[in-house]
Protein backbone atom coordinates (compact mmCIF):
# COMPACT_ATOMS: atom_id res chain seq x y z
CA UNK A 1 0.00 0.00 0.00
CA UNK A 2 0.92 3.96 0.25
CA UNK A 3 2.25 3.57 3.32
CA UNK A 4 5.19 1.34 1.89
CA UNK A 5 6.60 4.17 -0.59
CA UNK A 6 8.90 6.97 0.69
CA UNK A 7 6.84 10.03 1.01
CA UNK A 8 7.85 12.23 -1.98
CA UNK A 9 6.76 9.20 -4.54
CA UNK A 10 3.42 8.84 -2.73
CA UNK A 11 3.02 12.62 -2.66
CA UNK A 12 3.38 12.47 -6.51
CA UNK A 13 1.48 9.72 -7.10
CA UNK A 14 -1.31 11.31 -5.14
CA UNK A 15 -1.61 15.02 -6.26
CA UNK A 16 -0.60 14.91 -9.84
CA UNK A 17 -4.18 14.85 -10.66
CA UNK A 18 -5.56 17.45 -8.63
CA UNK A 19 -2.58 19.85 -9.39
CA UNK A 20 -3.01 19.01 -13.04
CA UNK A 21 -6.71 19.79 -12.93
CA UNK A 22 -6.55 22.52 -11.18
CA UNK A 23 -4.36 24.23 -13.78
CA UNK A 24 -6.35 23.26 -16.85
CA UNK A 25 -9.45 25.09 -14.87
CA UNK A 26 -7.29 27.71 -14.58
CA UNK A 27 -6.27 27.53 -17.59
CA UNK A 28 -9.85 26.99 -19.52
CA UNK A 29 -11.18 30.14 -17.48
CA UNK A 30 -8.31 32.24 -18.64
CA UNK A 31 -8.99 31.28 -22.35
CA UNK A 32 -12.81 31.90 -21.87
CA UNK A 33 -12.57 35.23 -20.56
CA UNK A 34 -9.38 36.74 -22.20
CA UNK A 35 -8.98 34.15 -25.71
CA UNK A 36 -12.16 33.11 -26.79
CA UNK A 37 -13.65 36.35 -29.36
CA UNK A 38 -16.72 37.62 -28.42
CA UNK A 39 -19.44 36.15 -29.93
CA UNK A 40 -21.39 38.40 -32.85
CA UNK A 41 -25.11 37.53 -31.51
CA UNK A 42 -25.24 36.56 -28.18
CA UNK A 43 -22.30 38.50 -26.86
CA UNK A 44 -20.85 37.80 -23.02
CA UNK A 45 -24.08 35.52 -22.84
CA UNK A 46 -22.00 32.80 -24.87
CA UNK A 47 -19.22 32.25 -22.58
CA UNK A 48 -21.22 30.29 -20.57
CA UNK A 49 -20.96 27.80 -23.79
CA UNK A 50 -17.71 26.83 -22.47
CA UNK A 51 -19.03 25.39 -19.30
CA UNK A 52 -22.64 24.19 -19.50
CA UNK A 53 -21.78 21.97 -23.03
CA UNK A 54 -17.86 20.46 -21.49
CA UNK A 55 -20.19 19.61 -18.33
CA UNK A 56 -23.06 18.22 -20.43
CA UNK A 57 -20.66 15.90 -22.33
CA UNK A 58 -18.69 15.03 -19.17
CA UNK A 59 -22.12 14.14 -17.19
CA UNK A 60 -23.19 11.46 -20.02
CA UNK A 61 -19.81 10.14 -20.47
CA UNK A 62 -19.83 9.47 -16.79
CA UNK A 63 -23.55 7.79 -16.99
CA UNK A 64 -22.04 5.59 -19.57
CA UNK A 65 -18.99 5.07 -17.42
CA UNK A 66 -21.39 3.76 -14.74
CA UNK A 67 -23.08 1.49 -16.89
CA UNK A 68 -19.23 0.14 -18.58
CA UNK A 69 -18.26 -0.48 -14.80
CA UNK A 70 -21.35 -2.09 -13.82
CA UNK A 71 -21.06 -4.86 -16.71
CA UNK A 72 -17.23 -5.45 -14.38
CA UNK A 73 -19.14 -5.71 -11.31
CA UNK A 74 -21.93 -8.31 -12.59
CA UNK A 75 -19.00 -10.12 -14.49
CA UNK A 76 -16.32 -10.02 -11.85
CA UNK A 77 -18.67 -9.42 -8.55
CA UNK A 78 -15.79 -7.34 -7.10
CA UNK A 79 -17.00 -5.17 -4.16
CA UNK A 80 -14.69 -2.27 -5.92
CA UNK A 81 -16.89 -2.52 -9.05
CA UNK A 82 -19.87 -1.42 -7.85
CA UNK A 83 -18.18 1.51 -5.55
CA UNK A 84 -16.72 2.71 -9.02
CA UNK A 85 -19.87 2.15 -10.68
CA UNK A 86 -21.80 3.75 -8.13
CA UNK A 87 -19.71 7.11 -7.30
CA UNK A 88 -19.72 7.60 -11.59
CA UNK A 89 -23.34 7.62 -10.94
CA UNK A 90 -23.68 10.27 -8.27
CA UNK A 91 -20.75 12.50 -9.58
CA UNK A 92 -22.17 12.84 -12.74
CA UNK A 93 -25.52 13.50 -11.25
CA UNK A 94 -24.19 16.38 -9.29
CA UNK A 95 -22.54 17.69 -12.85
CA UNK A 96 -25.67 17.09 -14.20
CA UNK A 97 -27.31 19.09 -11.95
CA UNK A 98 -25.21 21.71 -13.14
CA UNK A 99 -25.55 21.50 -16.32
CA UNK A 100 -29.54 21.93 -15.95
CA UNK A 101 -28.97 25.27 -13.87
CA UNK A 102 -26.50 26.76 -16.76
CA UNK A 103 -28.19 25.65 -19.55
CA UNK A 104 -31.36 27.54 -17.80
CA UNK A 105 -29.42 30.77 -17.64
CA UNK A 106 -28.19 30.72 -21.15
CA UNK A 107 -31.75 29.40 -22.00
CA UNK A 108 -33.17 32.72 -20.15
CA UNK A 109 -30.60 34.82 -21.61
CA UNK A 110 -30.46 34.04 -24.91
CA UNK A 111 -34.26 33.14 -25.62
CA UNK A 112 -36.25 34.96 -22.67
CA UNK A 113 -37.33 31.81 -21.07
CA UNK A 114 -36.24 29.51 -18.07
CA UNK A 115 -36.59 26.68 -19.88
CA UNK A 116 -37.30 25.63 -24.03
CA UNK A 117 -38.87 22.77 -25.49
CA UNK A 118 -37.34 23.16 -28.88
CA UNK A 119 -33.65 22.62 -27.99
CA UNK A 120 -33.43 18.50 -28.25
CA UNK A 121 -30.36 18.00 -26.19
CA UNK A 122 -31.26 19.80 -23.18
CA UNK A 123 -35.09 17.79 -23.26
CA UNK A 124 -33.02 14.41 -23.52
CA UNK A 125 -30.90 15.88 -20.63
CA UNK A 126 -33.55 16.68 -18.58
CA UNK A 127 -35.09 13.17 -19.16
CA UNK A 128 -31.71 11.24 -18.67
CA UNK A 129 -31.76 12.77 -14.98
CA UNK A 130 -34.95 12.07 -14.04
CA UNK A 131 -34.42 8.30 -15.03
CA UNK A 132 -30.82 8.34 -12.75
CA UNK A 133 -33.03 10.34 -9.92
CA UNK A 134 -33.94 7.09 -9.09
CA UNK A 135 -30.96 5.50 -9.05
CA UNK A 136 -30.38 6.45 -5.47
CA UNK A 137 -33.77 5.65 -4.29
CA UNK A 138 -33.47 2.43 -5.57
CA UNK A 139 -30.59 1.19 -4.41
CA UNK A 140 -31.27 2.42 -1.04
CA UNK A 141 -34.59 1.08 -0.58
CA UNK A 142 -32.84 -2.52 -0.70
CA UNK A 143 -31.29 -3.97 2.13
CA UNK A 144 -29.06 -6.85 1.87
CA UNK A 145 -25.79 -5.77 0.44
CA UNK A 146 -24.89 -7.54 -2.33
CA UNK A 147 -28.49 -8.17 -3.77
CA UNK A 148 -28.03 -3.75 -3.42
CA UNK A 149 -25.20 -3.95 -5.55
CA UNK A 150 -26.63 -6.49 -7.73
CA UNK A 151 -29.45 -4.37 -8.14
CA UNK A 152 -27.85 -0.70 -8.97
CA UNK A 153 -25.49 -2.46 -11.10
CA UNK A 154 -28.82 -3.95 -13.54
CA UNK A 155 -30.12 -0.31 -13.49
CA UNK A 156 -26.95 1.40 -14.41
CA UNK A 157 -26.53 -0.74 -17.31
CA UNK A 158 -29.66 -0.36 -18.39
CA UNK A 159 -29.84 3.22 -17.95
CA UNK A 160 -26.10 3.86 -19.49
CA UNK A 161 -27.84 2.06 -22.36
CA UNK A 162 -30.68 4.37 -22.47
CA UNK A 163 -28.63 7.83 -22.37
CA UNK A 164 -27.86 7.13 -26.33
CA UNK A 165 -31.07 5.76 -27.00
CA UNK A 166 -33.19 8.76 -25.66
CA UNK A 167 -30.57 11.17 -27.33
CA UNK A 168 -31.95 9.76 -30.56
CA UNK A 169 -35.23 9.15 -30.44
CA UNK A 170 -35.82 12.94 -28.84
CA UNK A 171 -33.82 14.49 -31.78
CA UNK A 172 -36.30 12.80 -34.10
CA UNK A 173 -38.95 14.17 -32.49
CA UNK A 174 -41.33 16.41 -34.78
CA UNK A 175 -41.57 19.55 -32.80
CA UNK A 176 -37.52 19.62 -34.14
CA UNK A 177 -37.60 20.27 -37.63
CA UNK A 178 -36.85 23.75 -37.70
CA UNK A 179 -32.72 24.41 -37.52
CA UNK A 180 -31.16 23.73 -34.35
CA UNK A 181 -29.85 26.97 -32.69
CA UNK A 182 -26.42 25.26 -31.56
CA UNK A 183 -26.15 23.16 -34.40
CA UNK A 184 -22.63 25.23 -34.78
CA UNK A 185 -20.29 22.89 -32.59
CA UNK A 186 -18.97 21.64 -35.55
CA UNK A 187 -18.15 25.19 -37.48
CA UNK A 188 -16.39 27.39 -34.54
CA UNK A 189 -13.53 29.40 -35.28
CA UNK A 190 -10.53 28.40 -34.15
CA UNK A 191 -9.95 30.11 -31.08
CA UNK A 192 -13.08 29.00 -29.87
CA UNK A 193 -12.62 25.72 -30.45
CA UNK A 194 -9.43 25.64 -29.05
CA UNK A 195 -11.01 27.15 -25.58
CA UNK A 196 -13.74 24.51 -25.85
CA UNK A 197 -11.43 21.46 -26.46
CA UNK A 198 -9.05 22.94 -23.45
CA UNK A 199 -12.43 23.24 -21.07
CA UNK A 200 -13.25 19.92 -22.16
CA UNK A 201 -10.91 18.75 -21.22
CA UNK A 202 -10.49 20.70 -17.94
CA UNK A 203 -14.14 19.21 -16.61
CA UNK A 204 -13.21 15.48 -17.65
CA UNK A 205 -10.25 16.05 -15.39
CA UNK A 206 -12.07 17.57 -12.86
CA UNK A 207 -14.61 14.88 -12.90
CA UNK A 208 -11.86 12.20 -12.79
CA UNK A 209 -10.18 13.71 -9.63
CA UNK A 210 -13.63 13.95 -7.74
CA UNK A 211 -14.44 10.76 -8.94
CA UNK A 212 -11.06 9.51 -7.85
CA UNK A 213 -11.39 10.86 -4.36
CA UNK A 214 -14.32 9.67 -3.62
CA UNK A 215 -14.04 6.11 -4.47
CA UNK A 216 -10.85 6.39 -2.13
CA UNK A 217 -12.72 7.40 0.63
CA UNK A 218 -15.99 4.78 -0.03
CA UNK A 219 -13.07 2.04 0.30
CA UNK A 220 -10.86 3.45 3.10
CA UNK A 221 -14.17 3.72 4.92
CA UNK A 222 -15.39 0.30 4.32
CA UNK A 223 -11.73 -1.05 5.48
CA UNK A 224 -12.38 1.24 8.56
CA UNK A 225 -15.62 -0.75 9.69
CA UNK A 226 -14.22 -4.25 8.37
CA UNK A 227 -11.07 -3.24 11.06
CA UNK A 228 -13.59 -2.16 13.85
CA UNK A 229 -15.91 -4.95 13.55
CA UNK A 230 -13.02 -6.76 14.02
CA UNK A 231 -11.94 -4.75 16.70
CA UNK A 232 -15.26 -5.13 18.91
CA UNK A 233 -15.12 -9.67 17.46
CA UNK A 234 -11.86 -9.03 19.33
CA UNK A 235 -13.23 -7.61 22.42
CA UNK A 236 -15.94 -9.45 23.13
CA UNK A 237 -14.37 -12.52 22.84
CA UNK A 238 -12.77 -14.16 26.50
CA UNK A 239 -9.59 -14.21 27.14
CA UNK A 240 -8.87 -10.71 25.50
CA UNK A 241 -7.06 -7.72 26.57
CA UNK A 242 -10.19 -5.24 27.84
CA UNK A 243 -11.60 -2.50 25.34
CA UNK A 244 -9.62 0.47 26.35
CA UNK A 245 -10.23 2.86 23.87
CA UNK A 246 -12.27 2.48 21.01
CA UNK A 247 -9.51 3.51 18.33
CA UNK A 248 -6.65 2.09 20.47
CA UNK A 249 -7.16 -1.65 19.57
CA UNK A 250 -7.07 -0.96 15.68
CA UNK A 251 -4.08 0.18 15.00
CA UNK A 252 -1.79 -1.57 17.35
CA UNK A 253 -2.71 -5.75 16.26
CA UNK A 254 -1.54 -8.04 19.03
CA UNK A 255 0.86 -10.16 16.94
CA UNK A 256 1.58 -12.70 19.66
CA UNK A 257 -1.93 -13.62 20.49
CA UNK A 258 -4.55 -13.22 17.76
CA UNK A 259 -4.78 -16.91 16.52
CA UNK A 260 -4.23 -17.53 12.57
CA UNK A 261 -7.84 -17.44 10.91
CA UNK A 262 -8.54 -13.98 12.80
CA UNK A 263 -5.10 -12.91 11.77
CA UNK A 264 -5.87 -13.75 8.29
CA UNK A 265 -9.02 -11.89 8.44
CA UNK A 266 -7.24 -8.90 9.74
CA UNK A 267 -5.11 -9.18 6.55
CA UNK A 268 -8.00 -9.15 3.52
CA UNK A 269 -9.33 -6.55 5.51
CA UNK A 270 -6.56 -4.50 5.52
CA UNK A 271 -6.17 -4.91 1.84
CA UNK A 272 -10.17 -4.09 1.75
CA UNK A 273 -11.07 -7.74 0.36
CA UNK A 274 -13.49 -8.57 2.96
CA UNK A 275 -16.06 -5.70 2.60
CA UNK A 276 -19.17 -6.82 4.52
CA UNK A 277 -21.36 -4.71 6.63
CA UNK B 1 -54.77 -22.96 -4.90
CA UNK B 2 -56.70 -26.13 -4.29
CA UNK B 3 -57.79 -26.88 -7.53
CA UNK B 4 -54.73 -26.74 -8.63
CA UNK B 5 -53.55 -30.25 -9.03
CA UNK B 6 -56.80 -31.27 -10.61
CA UNK B 7 -56.25 -28.59 -13.30
CA UNK B 8 -52.78 -29.79 -13.78
CA UNK B 9 -54.53 -33.14 -14.08
CA UNK B 10 -56.73 -31.80 -16.73
CA UNK B 11 -54.03 -29.97 -19.07
CA UNK B 12 -51.64 -32.00 -20.93
CA UNK B 13 -48.40 -29.49 -21.10
CA UNK B 14 -48.36 -29.04 -17.27
CA UNK B 15 -48.49 -32.84 -16.91
CA UNK B 16 -45.64 -33.87 -19.49
CA UNK B 17 -43.64 -31.42 -17.14
CA UNK B 18 -44.11 -33.21 -14.17
CA UNK B 19 -43.69 -36.60 -16.47
CA UNK B 20 -40.81 -36.31 -19.44
CA UNK B 21 -41.58 -38.94 -21.70
CA UNK B 22 -37.98 -38.58 -23.33
CA UNK B 23 -36.48 -37.61 -19.55
CA UNK B 24 -34.89 -34.67 -20.33
CA UNK B 25 -36.22 -31.47 -19.47
CA UNK B 26 -38.43 -29.44 -21.52
CA UNK B 27 -36.59 -26.60 -23.28
CA UNK B 28 -36.95 -22.90 -22.81
CA UNK B 29 -39.71 -22.27 -25.02
CA UNK B 30 -41.89 -24.84 -23.90
CA UNK B 31 -41.41 -23.67 -20.62
CA UNK B 32 -41.87 -20.34 -21.18
CA UNK B 33 -45.37 -21.88 -22.68
CA UNK B 34 -46.36 -23.24 -19.46
CA UNK B 35 -45.17 -20.55 -17.28
CA UNK B 36 -47.47 -18.10 -19.77
CA UNK B 37 -50.10 -20.20 -18.89
CA UNK B 38 -49.59 -20.18 -15.17
CA UNK B 39 -49.80 -16.49 -15.15
CA UNK B 40 -52.67 -16.50 -17.58
CA UNK B 41 -54.53 -19.07 -15.47
CA UNK B 42 -53.65 -17.55 -12.64
CA UNK B 43 -55.16 -13.31 -13.94
CA UNK B 44 -58.46 -15.25 -15.11
CA UNK B 45 -59.09 -16.85 -12.04
CA UNK B 46 -58.21 -13.93 -9.56
CA UNK B 47 -58.92 -10.93 -12.15
CA UNK B 48 -56.47 -9.03 -10.56
CA UNK B 49 -55.19 -7.15 -13.60
CA UNK B 50 -57.19 -6.67 -16.85
CA UNK B 51 -60.43 -5.42 -15.10
CA UNK B 52 -58.99 -2.71 -13.36
CA UNK B 53 -56.82 -1.49 -15.86
CA UNK B 54 -60.55 -0.79 -17.92
CA UNK B 55 -61.99 0.71 -15.44
CA UNK B 56 -58.59 3.00 -15.08
CA UNK B 57 -58.83 3.47 -18.54
CA UNK B 58 -62.49 4.25 -18.87
CA UNK B 59 -62.44 6.58 -15.49
CA UNK B 60 -59.19 8.65 -17.24
CA UNK B 61 -61.11 9.28 -20.52
CA UNK B 62 -63.82 10.82 -18.54
CA UNK B 63 -61.80 12.87 -16.30
CA UNK B 64 -60.03 14.45 -19.79
CA UNK B 65 -63.14 14.97 -20.57
CA UNK B 66 -63.92 17.44 -18.17
CA UNK B 67 -60.19 18.42 -17.24
CA UNK B 68 -60.08 19.27 -20.88
CA UNK B 69 -63.33 20.63 -21.23
CA UNK B 70 -63.99 19.23 -24.81
CA UNK B 71 -66.42 16.75 -26.24
CA UNK B 72 -64.20 15.30 -29.13
CA UNK B 73 -60.54 15.45 -29.41
CA UNK B 74 -58.49 15.14 -32.61
CA UNK B 75 -54.76 14.74 -33.67
CA UNK B 76 -52.06 15.47 -31.44
CA UNK B 77 -54.39 15.94 -28.48
CA UNK B 78 -56.16 12.32 -29.15
CA UNK B 79 -53.01 10.70 -29.70
CA UNK B 80 -51.51 11.53 -26.50
CA UNK B 81 -54.86 11.15 -23.79
CA UNK B 82 -54.91 7.67 -25.86
CA UNK B 83 -51.44 7.08 -24.50
CA UNK B 84 -51.32 8.32 -21.40
CA UNK B 85 -53.99 6.55 -20.62
CA UNK B 86 -52.69 3.21 -21.59
CA UNK B 87 -49.00 3.94 -19.97
CA UNK B 88 -51.16 4.80 -16.89
CA UNK B 89 -52.91 1.89 -17.33
CA UNK B 90 -50.15 -0.42 -17.61
CA UNK B 91 -48.55 0.93 -14.72
CA UNK B 92 -51.35 -0.57 -12.37
CA UNK B 93 -50.54 -4.20 -14.18
CA UNK B 94 -46.66 -3.53 -13.81
CA UNK B 95 -46.83 -3.12 -9.85
CA UNK B 96 -48.59 -6.21 -9.61
CA UNK B 97 -46.51 -8.09 -12.00
CA UNK B 98 -44.47 -9.98 -9.46
CA UNK B 99 -45.93 -9.69 -6.27
CA UNK B 100 -47.79 -12.74 -5.80
CA UNK B 101 -44.51 -14.54 -7.19
CA UNK B 102 -42.50 -12.29 -4.37
CA UNK B 103 -45.14 -13.03 -1.68
CA UNK B 104 -46.60 -16.31 -2.06
CA UNK B 105 -43.27 -18.09 -2.96
CA UNK B 106 -42.69 -18.39 -7.06
CA UNK B 107 -39.44 -17.25 -6.96
CA UNK B 108 -38.32 -19.86 -4.87
CA UNK B 109 -40.42 -22.76 -6.92
CA UNK B 110 -38.87 -21.17 -9.69
CA UNK B 111 -35.65 -21.40 -8.69
CA UNK B 112 -35.76 -24.64 -7.09
CA UNK B 113 -37.05 -26.00 -10.74
CA UNK B 114 -34.57 -25.99 -13.83
CA UNK B 115 -36.31 -23.09 -15.50
CA UNK B 116 -34.15 -20.48 -17.53
CA UNK B 117 -34.17 -16.70 -16.93
CA UNK B 118 -34.89 -15.85 -20.39
CA UNK B 119 -38.19 -18.28 -20.24
CA UNK B 120 -39.33 -16.64 -17.19
CA UNK B 121 -38.93 -13.27 -18.80
CA UNK B 122 -40.55 -13.80 -22.33
CA UNK B 123 -43.64 -15.23 -20.38
CA UNK B 124 -44.36 -12.34 -17.69
CA UNK B 125 -43.69 -9.78 -20.40
CA UNK B 126 -46.23 -12.28 -22.67
CA UNK B 127 -48.66 -12.02 -19.90
CA UNK B 128 -48.51 -8.26 -19.93
CA UNK B 129 -48.23 -7.52 -23.50
CA UNK B 130 -51.50 -9.78 -23.68
CA UNK B 131 -53.11 -7.76 -20.66
CA UNK B 132 -52.42 -4.86 -22.75
CA UNK B 133 -54.04 -5.83 -25.78
CA UNK B 134 -56.95 -6.63 -23.94
CA UNK B 135 -57.73 -3.78 -22.24
CA UNK B 136 -56.82 -1.63 -25.95
CA UNK B 137 -59.59 -3.88 -27.01
CA UNK B 138 -61.93 -2.68 -24.49
CA UNK B 139 -60.68 0.49 -24.03
CA UNK B 140 -60.04 2.16 -27.80
CA UNK B 141 -63.31 1.41 -28.67
CA UNK B 142 -64.60 3.17 -25.87
CA UNK B 143 -62.20 6.19 -26.51
CA UNK B 144 -63.38 6.29 -29.75
CA UNK B 145 -67.00 5.92 -28.80
CA UNK B 146 -66.59 8.81 -26.20
CA UNK B 147 -63.47 11.59 -27.21
CA UNK B 148 -62.68 10.86 -30.85
CA UNK B 149 -63.69 12.93 -33.44
CA UNK B 150 -63.94 10.76 -36.10
CA UNK B 151 -64.48 7.16 -36.88
CA UNK B 152 -61.48 5.47 -35.88
CA UNK B 153 -61.86 2.76 -38.78
CA UNK B 154 -60.82 4.56 -41.81
CA UNK B 155 -57.22 4.39 -39.76
CA UNK B 156 -57.32 0.84 -38.30
CA UNK B 157 -54.47 -0.86 -39.39
CA UNK B 158 -51.93 1.89 -39.07
CA UNK B 159 -53.08 2.82 -35.24
CA UNK B 160 -52.96 -1.29 -34.21
CA UNK B 161 -49.57 -1.48 -35.66
CA UNK B 162 -48.20 1.33 -33.72
CA UNK B 163 -50.17 0.23 -30.23
CA UNK B 164 -49.11 -3.06 -30.91
CA UNK B 165 -44.89 -2.07 -30.60
CA UNK B 166 -46.00 0.27 -28.13
CA UNK B 167 -47.76 -2.72 -26.14
CA UNK B 168 -44.27 -4.89 -26.79
CA UNK B 169 -41.97 -1.82 -25.37
CA UNK B 170 -43.92 -1.75 -21.82
CA UNK B 171 -44.60 -4.85 -21.61
CA UNK B 172 -40.30 -5.60 -22.22
CA UNK B 173 -39.46 -2.53 -20.23
CA UNK B 174 -42.14 -3.29 -17.43
CA UNK B 175 -40.74 -6.75 -16.72
CA UNK B 176 -37.92 -5.72 -16.17
CA UNK B 177 -38.54 -2.79 -14.33
CA UNK B 178 -40.83 -4.65 -11.78
CA UNK B 179 -38.60 -7.44 -11.53
CA UNK B 180 -35.97 -4.49 -10.65
CA UNK B 181 -38.22 -2.98 -8.13
CA UNK B 182 -39.63 -6.30 -6.37
CA UNK B 183 -37.28 -6.34 -3.53
CA UNK B 184 -37.03 -2.87 -2.84
CA UNK B 185 -38.76 -1.39 0.42
CA UNK B 186 -40.89 1.42 -1.79
CA UNK B 187 -41.64 -0.92 -4.98
CA UNK B 188 -44.88 1.11 -5.59
CA UNK B 189 -43.29 3.65 -5.82
CA UNK B 190 -39.92 3.58 -6.96
CA UNK B 191 -41.58 1.37 -10.11
CA UNK B 192 -43.88 4.27 -12.12
CA UNK B 193 -40.45 6.22 -11.34
CA UNK B 194 -38.41 4.07 -12.79
CA UNK B 195 -40.71 3.49 -15.75
CA UNK B 196 -41.97 6.85 -16.59
CA UNK B 197 -38.41 8.17 -18.27
CA UNK B 198 -37.46 4.53 -19.90
CA UNK B 199 -41.22 5.41 -21.84
CA UNK B 200 -40.52 8.41 -22.69
CA UNK B 201 -39.06 7.92 -26.16
CA UNK B 202 -42.29 5.39 -26.74
CA UNK B 203 -44.13 8.17 -25.99
CA UNK B 204 -42.70 9.85 -28.36
CA UNK B 205 -42.68 7.76 -31.65
CA UNK B 206 -46.30 6.31 -30.54
CA UNK B 207 -47.53 9.69 -30.06
CA UNK B 208 -45.92 10.93 -33.18
CA UNK B 209 -47.18 8.29 -35.63
CA UNK B 210 -50.46 8.22 -34.42
CA UNK B 211 -51.56 11.87 -34.42
CA UNK B 212 -51.98 12.19 -38.23
CA UNK B 213 -54.19 9.40 -38.07
CA UNK B 214 -56.25 10.97 -35.93
CA UNK B 215 -56.46 14.47 -37.52
CA UNK B 216 -59.46 15.20 -39.12
CA UNK B 217 -58.00 14.18 -42.65
CA UNK B 218 -56.54 11.20 -41.85
CA UNK B 219 -54.40 10.00 -44.69
CA UNK B 220 -54.88 6.91 -46.44
CA UNK B 221 -52.06 3.53 -44.98
CA UNK B 222 -49.64 4.05 -47.61
CA UNK B 223 -49.33 7.83 -47.88
CA UNK B 224 -49.01 7.68 -43.77
CA UNK B 225 -46.52 5.06 -44.12
CA UNK B 226 -44.48 7.11 -46.57
CA UNK B 227 -44.83 10.52 -44.63
CA UNK B 228 -44.17 9.25 -40.91
CA UNK B 229 -45.42 5.90 -39.62
CA UNK B 230 -42.69 3.65 -41.26
CA UNK B 231 -40.02 6.11 -39.52
CA UNK B 232 -41.77 5.61 -36.08
CA UNK B 233 -42.87 2.06 -36.57
CA UNK B 234 -39.34 1.18 -37.29
CA UNK B 235 -38.43 3.69 -34.18
CA UNK B 236 -40.32 1.93 -31.77
CA UNK B 237 -39.29 -1.25 -33.05
CA UNK B 238 -35.77 -1.16 -32.72
CA UNK B 239 -36.58 0.42 -29.50
CA UNK B 240 -38.38 -2.99 -28.87
CA UNK B 241 -35.36 -4.83 -29.98
CA UNK B 242 -33.09 -2.69 -27.61
CA UNK B 243 -34.78 -3.37 -24.40
CA UNK B 244 -35.30 -6.91 -25.42
CA UNK B 245 -31.61 -7.99 -25.60
CA UNK B 246 -30.91 -5.73 -22.01
CA UNK B 247 -33.82 -7.34 -20.54
CA UNK B 248 -33.01 -10.90 -21.69
CA UNK B 249 -29.12 -10.32 -20.67
CA UNK B 250 -29.71 -8.46 -17.65
CA UNK B 251 -33.32 -10.46 -16.04
CA UNK B 252 -30.88 -13.93 -14.76
CA UNK B 253 -28.67 -11.15 -12.49
CA UNK B 254 -32.38 -10.41 -11.07
CA UNK B 255 -33.40 -13.78 -10.07
CA UNK B 256 -29.97 -14.78 -7.84
CA UNK B 257 -31.94 -15.21 -4.63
Amino acid sequence: MDSTQKPPARLLRTAWLPVTTALMIAAALALTFFYAPLEAQEGFLQKIFYLHVPLAIVTLCGFVYGGLLAIAHLRTREVRYDVRSYVAIHMSLIFGVCVLITGSIWAKGSWGHWWVWNEPTLDSFLIIMLLYCTYQPLRFAIEDRERQARYASVFAITAGAFVPMAMIVVRLAPQYVHPRVLSSANNLPAPMGATFVVALLAFSLLYATLWRLEVRVKLARFRLRALQRLALERAQAPLRAPLASPGAPLLVPSTASADRSSGRRRQLAERGEVIVP
Amino acid sequence: MSTLPENALSAPPRASVHQPASGRPPGAARVALILLGKELRLELRTLESVPGMALFALSAFVIFHFALNRAALQGDLAAGVLWVTILLAALLAINRLFVADAQQGGFEALALAPVPPGAILAAKAAALLIYLLVLELLALPAFALLLLAQPLAAAAFGVLATLLLGDIAIAVIGTLVSALVIRSRARDLLGPLLMLPLLIPVVIGATSALSPLLAPHAPDLSSWLSATGLRWLAVLGLYDLLFGLIAYALFEFLLED
